[in-house]
């Protein structure tokens, strides 16, 4: 058949181009060298590194364990691949099939896949962004910068967001002996992915380890002093901070920009593909050469009513980076969809915390295992009466008996008896959640009326 | 030799951190840290402890290829002599830094 004589030719001489070098770039590739592909593979990043593990960022090198330039992957197998590293894709054009590049390059592909992930979300005031003592936490170069001045004891540190990436730097800091402010918007640490009820938890956590925690409090301002050194923070609440380093953590931003007009379904929330990791063109058609994976990809899931999940996961960049690689050189009848179920682990404060499933669409949940007040528990979240996600503090052995009742569509909230479980936290409580209706990043600007005499703007103020 | 481990899968049994505890460490009850770049002398107890973990969490370097560490996919030098090169090294291994 000529579509099985395509396929066959695209195995053996075709192009494939994958944009972003980072984990998920990396396991496709070799996937698609594993599973038989000898045509010629382009790998563009736009960092200079080869790919390279973030994980240990947060944790190993803020605390001296281990160096941000020894953190590349390990490779499974000989790659044979064209590298343009220190080079930005800056365009695609989808009719040409050509990636634009910033140094004025053009690369032709017969096969897409794009996992540029995504970047640290900065400090929104560009001149407070630049002060000597400003961070951010993302890539390989930041990670060296920060702990080099965590090293040089620094008299505070201000970490800015006490989300995941966040909590770890401050715990970094505890552990090195330095002095840490926490601001956290929300009512407590994690809150967004985890609630509230797991979030006390975690703000306890913080307090016993010497952090200053301060939450439903956001930074207004950072200081400098006339050599441009960070000074002192301003807070919501009037009052002021001495502090010479700060640490945004206010989350990420996806690195769609440079697809802006490509005609590619791709927006501030990500690269929408179908379930084969087939990326959506802005008409909600789906393309057959253009594929994406990891942190950048929204996809639809199964289990999670088919809603579309965009996830910053470790185990989903690698799962999906497989799927799309194997599906990229595959007829239609042998693509398999992503299934993975999301997971994710944290480290701090010499807890671990790990997470299965997605807890930020429970409604309820019930301590299964352990109690909140011993901080060793396992908690189900659930969801129209289904086991929906479960999270762990040094619980990690129950977990994946908890994937599978999600896989499972368990009943919520769980009849059967567990090791270790305790009366008081059997019944169901809600899970806490902040209203997702509520702007979370900065204030809201409304506006009213028809005509425009009657057209009135009304201004929102961010919530503390 | 570079290695990575998948903190999805392990689940804390600390059999890495007692056959290479100059790689892995544990840290508090069952949280593990690790050093993604072992030196050449510790090859051997790397792979008794990739051999040993009972979930196979641990991904290093393909041990029967020990020169394609890269080379020549590898477009910077595996030793890391990159000008991000200066962050202070503690020690290469975990225990001697704690």
């Amino acid at each position: 058949m000529p579509g099985d004589a395509a396929l066959e030719r695209l195995r053996r001489e075709g192009r494939i181009v994958i944009v972003g070098a980072s984990l998920a770039g990396l396991r496709a590739a070799e996937t698609l060298r594993k599973e038989g592909f000898t045509g010629s593979l382009t790998l563009i990043g736009d960092e200079p590194h080869e790919p390279y593990d973030r994980p240990p960022l947060s944790k190993q090198v803020l605390l001296g364990h281990a160096t941000a330039d020894r953190t590349a992957l390990p490779r499974r197998t000989a790659l044979d691949a064209h590298w343009r590293l220190g080079v930005a894709a800056t365009g695609l054009d989808m009719a040409a099939r050509k990636v634009r590049l910033a140094d004025g390059d053009e690369v032709a592909y017969d096969r897409l896949l794009i996992a540029t992930g995504v970047h640290a979300r900065p400090w929104p005031h560009e001149a407070e962004a630049a002060l000597d003592g400003v961070f951010v936490l993302r890539t390989r170069d930041d990670a060296a910068r920060l702990q080099r001045r965590l090293a040089a004891s620094p008299r505070r540190v201000l970490v800015i967001g006490a989300g995941f990436t966040g909590s770890e730097i401050a715990s970094a800091c505890r552990e090195r002996g330095l002095a840490v402010t926490v601001a956290e918007r929300g009512a407590a640490p994690l809150v967004g992915a985890l609630g509230g009820v797991v979030g006390r938890v975690a703000a306890e956590l913080q307090r016993e380890h010497g952090v200053d925690l301060r939450c439903g409090i956001t930074v207004t301002a950072l200081e400098g002093d006339p050599a441009e050194r960070l000074r002192r923070a301003h807070l919501s609440d009037g009052t002021t901070l001495d502090a010479d380093v700060a640490v945004v953590s206010l989350g990420a931003q996806r690195n769609t920009e440079w697809l802006a007009g490509s005609g590619l379904g791709a927006g501030p929330r990500g690269i929408a593909c179908d379930a084969g990791c087939r990326a959506f063109d802005f008409r909600g058609i789906v393309t057959d050469d253009i594929f994406v994976a990891g942190d950048v990809a929204r996809s639809p899931h199964a289990l999670f009513g088919y809603q579309f999940l965009s996830l910053e996961h470790w185990g989903n960049a690698v799962a999906q980076a497989e799927t799309a690689a194997h599906n990229m050189i595959s007829s239609s009848s042998e693509r398999r969809p992503h299934l993975w179920v999301p997971a994710f682990w944290s480290a701090q404060f010499g807890v671990n915390i790990k997470s299965v499933g997605v807890p930020s669409l429970g409604e309820e949940l019930v301590v299964v295992q352990g109690s909140l007040a011993e901080r060793r528990f396992v908690c189900a979240y659930g969801y129209q009466g289904r086991v929906i996600a479960a999270v762990s503090f040094d619980g990690t052995k129950w977990l994946e008996f908890y994937q599978r009742q999600i896989e499972s569509a368990a009943v919520f909230p769980p009849e059967h008896s567990m090791v270790d479980s305790r009366p008081e936290g059997l019944r169901p409580v809600p899970a806490e959640f902040p209203d997702p209706s509520l702007p979370t990043h900065g204030p809201t600007v409304t506006v009213s009326g028809y005509s425009p005499t009657e057209q009135r703007i009304t201004f929102t103020p961010a919530r503390a | 030799m570079r290695l990575v481990v998948d903190l999805n899968r392990c689940q804390g049994y600390a059999q890495c951190a007692f056959l290479a505890p100059d790689v892995f460490v544990m840290h508090g009850e069952e949280s593990l840290l690790y050093n993604p770049h072992a030196e050449r002398a510790q090859r051997d107890q790397v792979m008794r402890a990739v051999a040993a973990c009972p979930v196979q969490a641990i991904l290093v370097d393909d041990p029967d290829d020990p020169d394609d560490l890269g080379a020549p996919d590898a477009p910077d030098a595996p030793e890391g002599e990159s000008g991000t090169g200066s962050a202070v090294p503690v020690g290469e291994g975990l225990s001697g830094a704690r």
